[in-house]
This record gives C-alpha cells, sequence and structure tokens, in this order.
C-alpha cells in the first residue's frame, strides 16, 4: 500500500508486481487463529516432523497487525464471528485467508444454530482447503498455492482490472443448484 | 494528580513535564492508594498462549491478578442438538469431535451409554474391549503430550513443544494405521469398533512402545528438575482437595491432592479391573505436581498397551446380534472403501432379506429401548460422562456431554486469583482445557 | 392420560393412552404419543403407515427391593429426611431403578434440602455433583423439563441420578450451587440452552450463545437450524427438514 499502487500500467508495473509478489510470498507471516481439531493439525504443521520453516513460516504471530495471512483453522461460530472479522480488519494489507477444514469452508458436518455456514459469509477467503481435518501436508499444499496466487497477484491498476474481471466472472458464473452434471 | 514536584517548562513542541527528585515513594503510594488504578485485561479469545478460543477476563492491579473469569462459548458448536438429528452410529462421528485430543474417550464414553441403554454391555467381545483400551491409552498419552508440549511452549519452552509433537506424531501414525485418520476417527461404534486391526498394527503399536520407552524419559531430563521450569510451576495454580471437590474437578487436578480417584479403578469399565497399573498421585495440588502426574500417567500407559498387545486373541469386534451391528461385513472392500465384494455380492445377489437388512439398519438405524443412561469413563482430563436418553426411535432424544475440561475451568478462578499474571498462563495449561469439550 | 381401560376395538383417535392397542409395550410412564412413521406430519406421509399409533413409555417406579446398595441408599436418605422433619414421601415423587441406575424424582421445592442431605450425611457421602444435564420433554404436559443431576459418592464409590421436572410455563427450579459449588457454570449451560430458570444461582447469564441470542437452542421446539445443502441441480434440506424414520 504504497508508491507500488501508484505506479503507471505498462512494463514497470510488472516488473515490480514480479518483484513484490516474489519478495511477498517468500515472508508471509501467518496470524494465529486455531479454533478447532485443524488447530491442532496447523500446530504439527509447524512442529517438528512438517517443519513450516521451510516455507519461511513457522513463525505464527500472536498480534494481528504483525500478519499477513490468516489462517482459519475450525469451525466458527455465530459467536466467534465478529472476533473474526475484528482481527481480519486489524491486519495490514495485503492480506490473504486460507480457509482451512471443512467447517470453515462451509460449516461442514455441523449444520446447526451455532455455526457459521462458511467463514466467506465474514471475509473474503483465498483459498478453501477440504478436509476434516486437513493433514499438514494438505495445508502445506494450500499454502504453497497461495505461494502461487501471491506470486500472480495484480498491483494498481492491473489489481483494480483483476478484480474487475473478477466481479463480472462471479457475475456471470451459474448458480451450483443451475448445473449440470453429477450431483456433487 | 499530584505534579507538585514536576516542573513545566514551554517548549516549541509544547509544555513538557520533567519528573526529578527524590518523591517517587509518594507518588507509588498515591498509585496504591488510588482505585483506578485498576486494570482489567481482556485475554483472547484469540490469544497465542491460551488453549484455543478461551477469553480470560483479568482485573489486575501492577502484576496481581485480583479477579479472574473467563469467558467461554467461542466454540459452541451444537453438537448435541445435532445428535439429536441422526442415528445411533452416526453419533459417534460427531462426538469424536467434541474433545478433539480425546477422541477415542467420547467415542467410548458414548458407545458405553449407547451399549448400557440397549442391555448388551455383556455381549461386547473380547477383542473389542481389549483394542478399546488400546486406543484409549494410546489417546491418553497423545492428549498428555499435547498438555505438555503447548504447556511448554506457554512458558516459552519450544523445545519441549516440538518433543511432544515428534512423540504424538508416532501415535497419530497408528491412529492412521488403525483407523484411516489422524484425528476424529469414529471407529469405536456401538456394540464394538468399526473394523478388526489392519495387518502390522500390533507389530507398529510395539516398535512404538519401545520407542517411547526411550524418548520418555527425554521429558524427565528436560523438564523434571529444570530449574527455571520447577521456578515458573511449583506453588502455581494451587487446588487443594476441598477446592477440587467443591468445584468438581476431576482427573490430575484431583489427583495432584494425593487422592487417588480414577474411574478405571473404582468404577471399571471395558475390564480395566484386570489390567495392571497404578495411579500415580502428588500432594502438592499444584502445576508441577500435575505435570509430574502426566508423565507417569503416560508410563502407566505405555503398561497397558503392553498389556492389551499381550492380550489380543483374534475374534470378531462387533457384537454377534445383527440388528445392532453395522457395518455388517466386518471386511473392506478392495479400494479400502465400502464393504467387501464378497459381502456385496450376497446382498445384491442372493439374499434379498440381507438387502433389506442392510437397507433399514444403514438408512433407519437400530431402535434403542425408552430410558436413559449415565456412563463414565477416565479420560485424560477426568471425569467424562455420557447421559443419553432415548425415546425408543433410532436416534438420541437428547445425549449431554459432561466434559471434564468445562467442569475443571472453573477452578481457573481459584487457581489464579491473588497470584502473578504469568501464572495464569501456567494454571491454565496445568487444567488442559479444550475448548472443542468445554464448549461442544 | 388413561391407562388399561381400553376394551377390545379402542379407537386410537379417541383413546391414545388405550393398552392394548398395538405398539404399546410394556409397563413404564407414557411421555408422548406417536402417530406414523418418518416423522411426516405434514400429509408427507405415503407410505402406508400414516394410522400408526405408538405410545413413548420411559420406565416407571420401581417397588423395594430394589436391589443391592440401592436401598441401603434409599433407605438412608429417607431416614435423614424424617430426622429433618421431612416426609420422605414428600420430597421424593417416585424412585426408580433401570439399567443398573438409581434414579430418585425429587419434588423441585425440596431439591436443596435433598442434596444436601445426600452431601453430608455419612452414610450417603456424595461429595461430587457432575452436573446437571436437562431433557425436554415436549409432550409429557406438565413436567415438560426435567434436569438431571448424577451424583458421585466417591467415599462410598457409588452413584445415583437426581430428577426434578419443572412445567415449560412456570421453568424454576433450585438452583444447587449454595451445595455445589461445581453446578455454577453446569446450570448457566442448561439455563443456556433450555430456559430453565435455577432460583438462587448467583449469576444465571448466557454462558455458550451470544448475550443477545434469542430463545433457548437445545429446546425440542427451537429448530436445529441446518440450512438447505446445495449440489449440482439439487438441494437437500437441512438436517431437521429432512424425511426421517422416528
Amino acid at each position: 500500500m504504497g508508491l507500488e499502487e501508484k505506479l503507471p500500467s505498462g512494463f514497470l508495473l510488472t516488473t515490480v508486481e514480479q518483484a513484490a509478489g516474489w519478495v511477498r510470498k517468500a515472508s508471509v507471516f501467518p496470524a494465529t487463529f486455531g479454533l478447532a481439531c485443524c488447530a491442532i493439525e496447523m500446530m504439527t504443521t509447524g512442529a517438528g516432523r512438517y517443519d513450516l520453516a521451510r516455507f519461511g513460516m513457522e513463525v505464527f504471530r500472536g498480534s494481528p497487525r504483525q500478519a499477513d495471512l490468516m489462517i482459519v483453522a475450525g469451525r466458527v461460530s455465530q459467536k466467534m464471528a465478529p472476533v473474526l472479522r475484528q482481527v481480519y480488519d486489524q491486519m495490514p494489507n495485503p492480506k490473504w485467508v486460507i480457509s482451512m477444514g471443512v467447517c470453515a469452508s462451509s460449516g461442514g458436518m455441523f449444520n446447526n444454530y451455532a455455526i457459521v455456514q462458511g467463514v466467506d459469509h465474514i471475509v473474503p477467503v483465498d483459498i478453501y482447503l477440504p478436509g476434516c481435518p486437513p493433514r499438514p501436508e494438505m495445508l502445506m499444499d494450500a499454502i504453497l498455492k497461495l505461494h502461487h496466487k501471491i506470486q500472480t497477484s495484480k498491483l494498481g491498476v492491473n489489481a483494480e482490472e483483476a478484480a474487475r474481471e473478477a466481479e463480472e466472472a462471479a457475475l456471470k458464473a451459474l448458480p451450483t443448484i443451475e448445473m449440470k452434471g453429477l450431483l456433487r | 494528580m499530584s505534579t507538585s514536584q514536576a516542573s513545566p517548562r514551554e517548549t516549541t513542541e509544547g509544555t513538557v513535564y520533567t519528573v526529578t527528585g527524590g518523591d517517587w515513594d509518594e507518588v507509588v503510594q498515591s498509585a496504591a492508594k488510588a482505585d483506578d488504578e485498576r486494570i482489567i485485561v481482556n485475554m483472547g479469545p484469540q490469544h497465542p498462549s491460551t488453549h484455543g478460543v478461551l477469553r480470560l477476563i483479568l482485573e489486575i492491579d501492577g502484576e496481581t491478578v485480583t479477579e479472574a473469569r473467563c469467558g467461554i462459548g467461542y466454540l459452541h458448536t451444537g453438537i448435541e442438538k445435532n445428535l439429536e438429528y441422526r442415528t445411533w452410529t452416526q453419533g459417534t462421528t460427531f462426538v469424536t469431535r467434541m474433545d478433539y485430543l480425546t477422541s477415542f474417550f467420547n467415542e467410548t464414553a458414548y458407545c458405553l451409554a449407547v451399549e448400557k441403554l440397549l442391555g448388551v454391555e455383556d455381549q461386547i467381545t473380547e477383542r473389542a474391549k481389549i483394542i478399546r483400551v488400546l486406543l484409549m491409552e494410546l489417546n491418553r498419552m497423545s492428549s498428555h503430550l499435547v498438555c505438555i508440549a503447548t504447556g511448554g511452549m506457554e512458558l516459552g519452552a519450544t523445545t519441549i513443544m516440538i518433543y511432544g509433537f515428534r512423540d504424538r506424531e508416532m501415535i497419530l501414525d497408528i491412529y492412521e494405521l488403525i483407523t484411516g485418520l489422524r484425528m476424529n476417527h469414529a471407529y469405536i461404534r456401538p456394540g464394538g469398533l468399526a473394523q478388526d486391526l489392519p495387518p502390522g498394527a500390533v507389530d507398529q503399536i510395539r516398535e512404538f512402545v519401545k520407542k517411547m520407552k526411550k524418548n520418555l524419559p527425554e521429558y524427565d531430563k528436560l523438564a523434571t528438575g529444570n530449574p527455571i521450569f520447577k521456578a515458573r510451576m511449583q506453588d502455581v495454580g494451587y487446588l487443594d482437595l476441598a477446592g477440587c471437590m467443591a468445584l468438581g474437578a476431576t482427573g490430575p487436578i484431583l489427583r495432584s491432592t494425593g487422592l487417588p480417584h480414577d474411574l478405571r479403578k473404582s468404577q471399571p469399565y471395558c475390564d480395566y479391573e484386570t489390567y495392571d497399573f497404578d495411579i500415580p498421585t502428588a500432594d502438592t495440588c499444584d502445576s508441577y505436581g500435575r505435570f509430574l502426574i502426566r508423565l507417569e500417567e503416560m508410563r502407566q500407559s505405555l503398561r497397558i498397551v503392553e498389556q492389551c498387545l499381550d492380550r489380543l486373541q483374534p475374534g470378531p469386534v462387533m457384537v454377534a446380534d445383527k440388528k445392532i451391528a453395522w457395518p455388517a461385513q466386518l471386511a473392506l472392500g478392495p479400494d479400502g472403501l465400502g464393504n467387501s465384494l464378497d459381502h456385496i455380492k450376497q446382498i445384491m445377489g442372493t439374499s434379498m432379506e440381507a438387502l433389506i437388512h442392510h437397507f433399514k439398519l444403514v438408512t433407519e438405524g437400530f431402535r434403542v429401548p425408552p430410558g436413559q443412561a449415565y456412563a463414565a469413563v477416565e479420560s485424560p482430563k477426568g471425569e467424562l460422562g455420557v447421559h443419553a436418553v432415548s425415546d425408543g426411535g433410532t436416534r438420541p432424544y437428547r445425549v449431554h456431554f459432561r466434559d471434564p475440561s468445562f467442569t475443571n475451568l472453573q477452578a481457573m478462578a481459584a487457581m489464579c486469583e491473588g497470584g502473578q499474571v504469568a501464572d495464569v498462563i501456567v494454571a491454565v495449561a496445568s487444567i488442559d482445557p479444550v475448548m472443542g469439550g468445554v464448549d461442544r | 392420560m388413561s391407562d388399561a381401560n381400553g376394551t377390545n376395538g379402542a379407537d386410537p383417535e379417541q383413546d391414545p393412552g388405550a393398552s392394548n392397542l398395538p405398539g404399546q409395550r410394556g409397563e413404564g410412564e407414557e411421555i408422548r404419543v406417536q402417530r406414523g412413521m418418518f416423522g411426516a406430519n405434514n400429509g408427507g406421509d405415503t407410505s402406508g403407515y400414516g394410522g400408526l399409533v405408538r405410545s413413548v413409555r420411559l420406565p416407571g417406579a420401581t417397588n423395594r427391593p430394589y436391589g443391592g446398595w440401592f436401598d441401603e441408599v434409599a433407605d438412608e436418605l429417607e431416614g435423614a429426611l424424617e430426622e429433618q422433619g421431612l416426609l420422605p414421601d414428600n420430597a421424593i415423587e417416585k424412585t426408580i431403578v433401570d439399567r443398573g441406575e438409581l434414579t430418585f424424582h425429587i419434588e423441585r421445592e425440596h431439591l436443596l434440602r435433598v442434596a444436601r442431605t445426600l452431601r453430608d450425611d455419612p452414610a450417603l457421602r456424595f461429595e461430587l455433583c457432575t452436573g446437571v444435564s436437562a431433557v425436554h420433554y415436549l409432550h409429557d404436559k406438565g413436567r415438560e423439563l426435567h434436569a438431571v443431576y448424577h451424583l458421585r459418592s466417591i467415599t462410598h464409590n457409588r452413584l445415583i441420578r437426581l430428577e426434578v421436572s419443572a412445567p415449560d410455563s412456570d421453568p424454576h427450579i433450585p438452583s444447587l450451587v449454595p451445595v455445589y459449588p461445581t453446578n455454577d457454570w453446569h446450570e448457566r449451560e442448561t439455563y443456556d440452552f433450555f430456559g430453565i430458570v435455577f432460583d438462587g444461582h448467583p449469576a444465571l447469564t448466557r454462558i455458550m450463545m451470544p448475550d443477545d441470542w434469542q430463545g433457548h437452542p437445545q429446546r425440542k421446539d427451537y429448530p436445529l437450524g441446518g440450512i438447505a445443502v446445495e449440489y449440482k441441480g439439487a438441494q437437500i434440506p437441512a438436517p431437521d427438514q429432512r424425511r426421517s424414520y422416528s
């Protein structure tokens, strides 16, 4: 959120995009947002065997001000939802969200009064990670995919253009219920 | 405001007060008297050094906690209500996610209650009971390992956290081999188990026991005699026997007062009375005592695991009553999912009745005679009780879990008030609450 | 409820309590009469079983001897209550022995006294209360809400159950916090989920749900609250809206 956002469209901007993306993806600081079972697997990912340090991400920040990735690990209850949004709002831009596990992604098996049916009702989600809970390998796969997304993300006018395109695509997209094909 | 000793002076940046002189005693005294120095600190619900989404509301006076309260409910999942809309068998899938660190205890407690309602306790096969005990004791170790690991991390000791998760991974590998999942297994079912142990499981557990016997002393070396560790844990989180009784605290908290109360001994289930093990106690009533108890319980669990392995004899792992036993045919298909082809061939090709029965059992479930039952097991955290009510239908009318984390967490205020802020973390870690169990 | 007064050919529509109807087995206390199958009550039941009537009966009162140590506990409790000048029949509504468990149904106004006796009497000594669970029997008119306490005696290694009922119209039950402080959170939880007001509780507030939540979610008349699940070209209703066996 600085000078790079004001660059004119063209060769300079795309070069800065690549450089910024490369730098950003290599030092993602996750905020601890462990909620339930998935949080234990998230901790396991940080511990010895899976060793998130290989991706420069072993330092989980307690303070949202120092974090740029929120891994929502677990079921989000109605009572937790405002807290989650507040933590998200406190994170500085640019920021990303991984919705870890089915409960965070869609409510999962807890289709009831207490659980928010998908954390995307509250915050924009970049990566949906299925599983109950997902294995540490799956979390790392999600993180690598997020790295790719960060690497290829746009800046400035290009970002605005990308956002506009994404919105148009979303508006045109067929609702699931109108899709044809196997029932899934 | 007592600013008599502070001299103001005007600068270009505004008025600057310079506090000099030896009047700090006065300042401290007046600060101590003033009521508005009382600070209320809100810790959590999302904080790195609390167990999950626990919110602590601390009223502090300097470094001293004068009042402490818990705010819970941030992980309320409505599992008890969800159970009422699923069959009795499907219930295990839900209860295993309550206290996600002690899945097998939740499942066993629930299944014991359902079996009590059904009146089939005597028909549970020997092998099923031994495997239940085996898995529960492995689970006790993995739960205590997480408790010690995260407790250490909250003290700032990262090494012990790496150790704990290293050993827990070995146990999770065993779970994965047996149940197919690292967590949230739904492996123990009303009437027995979902399936038998896979080939190679016994060997892997024996291998694990060997390794674990080598690894356990490392915790002693790292922590037990460690002066920093002791200084942080000893006499912190004090709760004596009277306090435990009044607050209903069970598990390591109760045993750290010297009372050897353990449901495995006093009200044995799953044939625990036939196993040879000790109930470790301490008489310090503090966090350090609870830590030592957890370490010793892991050694005792290893003993029980070894006895289980020696006892295992081939045999069925599900009750013989076909009206309850589901999965009906305890053999997996070649893809590792679903029933075996032989069974499908039989129900599809030769026996119409078997097909109907299977369909009814899977979609409708079995009926449980009306009434209520209470079954309790000794989970790593204390007494885990299940109150199950049936109205004669195929689904629970009401299932209530008395989770030890929920009850024990009430003791937080008694343990923390009057202590230091830093000790709150230690005290809460020694309770070992898991919010999935607290909030359900 | 009319019990055991049916003659041959009782009409289930007129007399659902008749005891000679099929689907009515055993003794006990009727809490509900169920009609049809598959839980469909809006005309969606095309199975042909729509006329089925089945009464749901919980185990009824047991007569002495109860067996084992149950008699001893019952004797001691009755004796101790009599010593305090309280007629046991007034306090103990009924005693049930079922599935190897002893249950005392207690009149709610005497609950506190009974609990204190159970805790303090050296021959009883139930020092550990494992909290309160509630059950909402929606169709058991006049005693819809049941609070269930399990008391454990470490001294004598025993476990008993106390059950107290209250009508929906007057959901008040005395709090056991003065006797068992452990019930503090348990009673708050039960209040939160069932709306039972525990009189005498030091701070009866919501504990699990947000403070501004409407209703008490685990009551039977509170919907599960799920949403329909969408698939490609189809929708599956929320779990509590699905057709089901009951």
